[in-house]
């Protein structure tokens, strides 16, 4: 550790207390306190490790929290469930976010999450199936997802599963034209229970994606595409806006499903937020003091 | 054997998946646009649920494929060896040899048997490319019954594996009895002077020079390496042991294929003098297929020439 941290008192909430609440709102509240402590826990790990992906794994913490807390059937005593609900992170940056909820979800123990890569580790820069359990697929260079995807969820349709197949994308995959080939082959083949989730934070490696590589109108290129898009843009920092999208997705589940989440990369530390330069940067000293100051901040003001 | 029978690998790929497809009901097959020349055509016909037709799209193709094998399907995946194997390199490497997962890729129309098309539809790459993919094996079968045998063999193997199959009518060398065995090399020639070790259609012309070199006094132990990766060392060793020169041929760049596998295989166990008949470092063009193979020098002159000066050397 480089800087000696005071300890503070913060309420935590855990999986289990999450999953056994019944009164839903309390659990949309106990899911948005869980994906902020998740957001401050990989903020240390980052800062400790030195490097890793700050900005788009704080942009899907609510969206992968809610995922693993109320929406993915799996089960980390049978990770390798056929019939299990498959998620791709195929913004596989955010490997850190992801990392942290498996481990809360009973995939691997909590504490090897300190091992974020470290030699040996089963926890690699970005996501590895065969090391990592609870990973769907090994991703990290982008564009991969929406095709792998398409190929799971047709899978289930030959098979007669019902699983659902869950892919994560941001910009960096849609900038990638492989994205728009597997959107046309999933408008062509159309299987049940596909559903593409754009983290939509609009920022990039290298600058704002509209200096990059401009996405808009995308809600309109996916219409386009022929596929089934939500209308609504959900806010993705929101676990009960996720939820409502939750409730459309399942109702047009006949057909492959496009969300798009409006997200912050950097989210929760404000000087970090829409700012390209916290991609993948190192976090200094004195910005992880003051980030984890208004992370906590935030998390003291959670009242359940 | 018997030279006068020709078949094209591809027919005897579209009706091997027909056959396979019956054992296998968890088949399913991708082509990008060019079924009805790889010959996979058969299968979306016979199976129209199992078949994907993804459009010329090999990336996403190779990708979808990665889908089904993850959920417990075996995808065979079609398309000509070029685009397969330069189009979806990063996804060939970074989903399916990453992952391991149990995903045939079939490079049709590979060397020069795109004659025709020219260089652009040409795969002089395809071996070098697909064999420094860790986890990968690479099979390129001499002939239509080794195809066969080979595809019956790999679906078994669940492991990633690319096959690589040649356009035209080519001769029929092996017969149903003859067994393909994977990461062997098969003796087809007892010789002593000389080793040559040869892949795909290659290996007829190789044995037709061999004929002619035994005409001269020289006897030539011929080496059919069917299976690029893994090498069988051992009995490449065994040869050269024996006749210590060896020539490699192939009908593909004369960099990264079978000559530079067979060339670091033997300078770590047993180098010998050695000569390489491949495309020599240079795009190729439009032709009929016999003369373009002749223009570059993958030929049965080739051959005799190269053997001559290295027994010399």
């Amino acid at each position: 550790m480089k800087t000696k941290l005071k300890d503070k008192k913060i309420r935590r909430v855990y999986f289990q207390e999450i999953t056994e609440e019944e009164d839903l709102k309390k659990k949309i509240a106990k899911i948005q306190l869980f994906a902020q402590q998740c957001r401050l826990d990989v903020f240390e790990m980052l800062y400790k490790r030195g490097n890793g992906h700050w900005g788009g794994s704080a942009s899907s913490a609510e969206l992968l929290a809610t995922l693993y807390c109320h929406i993915l059937d799996v089960d980390p005593e049978n990770p390798q469930n056929a019939d299990r609900d498959r998620l791709i992170l195929s913004k596989g940056h955010a490997a850190p976010m992801l990392y942290t909820l498996l481990a809360h979800r009973g995939f691997f123990p909590v504490e090897e999450l300190s091992t974020f890569r470290e030699l040996n580790s089963r926890l690699q820069g970005h996501p590895c199936m065969n090391k990592t359990p609870g990973v769907d697929l090994s991703t990290g260079p982008l564009g991969h997802g929406i095709s792998v995807g398409v190929g799971m969820a047709l899978a289930a349709r030959l098979q007669n599963k019902k699983y659902w197949t869950f892919v994560i994308v941001g910009e960096g995959c849609l900038n990638e034209g492989q994205s728009w080939e597997a959107i046309m082959s999933a408008a062509k083949f159309k299987p049940a229970r596909l559903v593409i989730m754009v983290d939509y934070n609009k920022v990039q490696l290298d600058g704002a994606s509209e200096d990059i590589m401009p996405l808009d109108p995308l809600l309109d290129k996916f219409k386009a595409f022929n596929l089934n898009v939500s209308n609504d843009i959900y806010d993705g920092h929101q676990v009960t806006e996720i939820i409502k999208s939750w409730e459309w997705i399942q109702q047009n589940q006949e057909h492959p499903c496009v969300v798009i989440y409006k997200t912050h990369k950097g989210k929760g530390v404000s000087f970090m937020e829409d700012n390209h330069k916290w991609h993948g940067s190192t976090i200094d000293d004195e910005s992880f003091l003051k980030g984890r100051d208004e992370l906590i901040t935030t998390l003291e003001n959670f009242s359940l | 054997m018997n030279y006068l029978k020709q078949i094209a690998m591809r027919t005897t790929f579209g009706e091997s998946l027909l056959e396979l497809a019956k054992g296998y009901p968890e088949i399913v097959v991708l082509d990008a646009d060019v079924s009805s020349s790889t010959q996979t055509i058969k299968f979306g016909i016979e199976y129209p649920d199992r078949f994907f037709n993804v459009g010329v799209a090999e990336a996403n193709m190779v990708d979808m494929a990665s889908g089904f094998a993850l959920c417990g399907l075996r995808p065979i995946v079609s398309a000509f060896s070029i685009f397969l194997t330069l189009k979806a390199t990063e996804q060939i490497a970074n989903v399916i040899c990453y992952n391991k997962l149990p995903v045939i890729l079939v490079g049709g129309y590979a060397g020069l048997s795109d004659s025709f098309d020219g260089a652009s539809h040409q795969s002089i790459t395809d071996i070098a490319i697909m064999r420094s993919m860790p986890n990968l094996n690479v099979i390129v079968p001499a002939d239509s019954i080794e195809l066969a045998q080979a595809l019956r063999q790999v679906i078994k193997l669940k492991t990633p594996t690319y096959l690589r199959i040649s356009r035209n009518p080519s001769p029929v060398l092996f017969e149903d009895g003859d067994q393909f065995i994977f990461g062997k090399i098969k003796r087809i020639q007892e010789g002593k002077d000389i080793t040559i070790a040869a892949c795909g259609i290659t290996l007829s012309i190789a044995i037709e020079a061999a004929n002619e070199l035994n005409k001269k006094g020289i006897s030539a132990d011929v080496l059919n390496v069917s299976t690029i990766k893994p090498m069988d060392i051992d009995s490449l060793v065994m040869s050269v042991r024996k006749t210590g020169k060896i020539l490699t041929v192939e009908e593909h760049s004369i960099f990264g294929g079978l000559g530079s596998a067979v060339s670091e295989t033997l300078m770590k166990n047993y180098p010998v003098m050695m000569d390489f008949i491949g495309v020599n470092d240079t795009f190729t063009e439009t032709g009929p297929y016999p003369e373009l193979l002749d223009k570059y020098h993958i030929s049965k002159e080739s051959i005799i020439e190269k053997t001559i000066i290295l027994l010399s050397k």
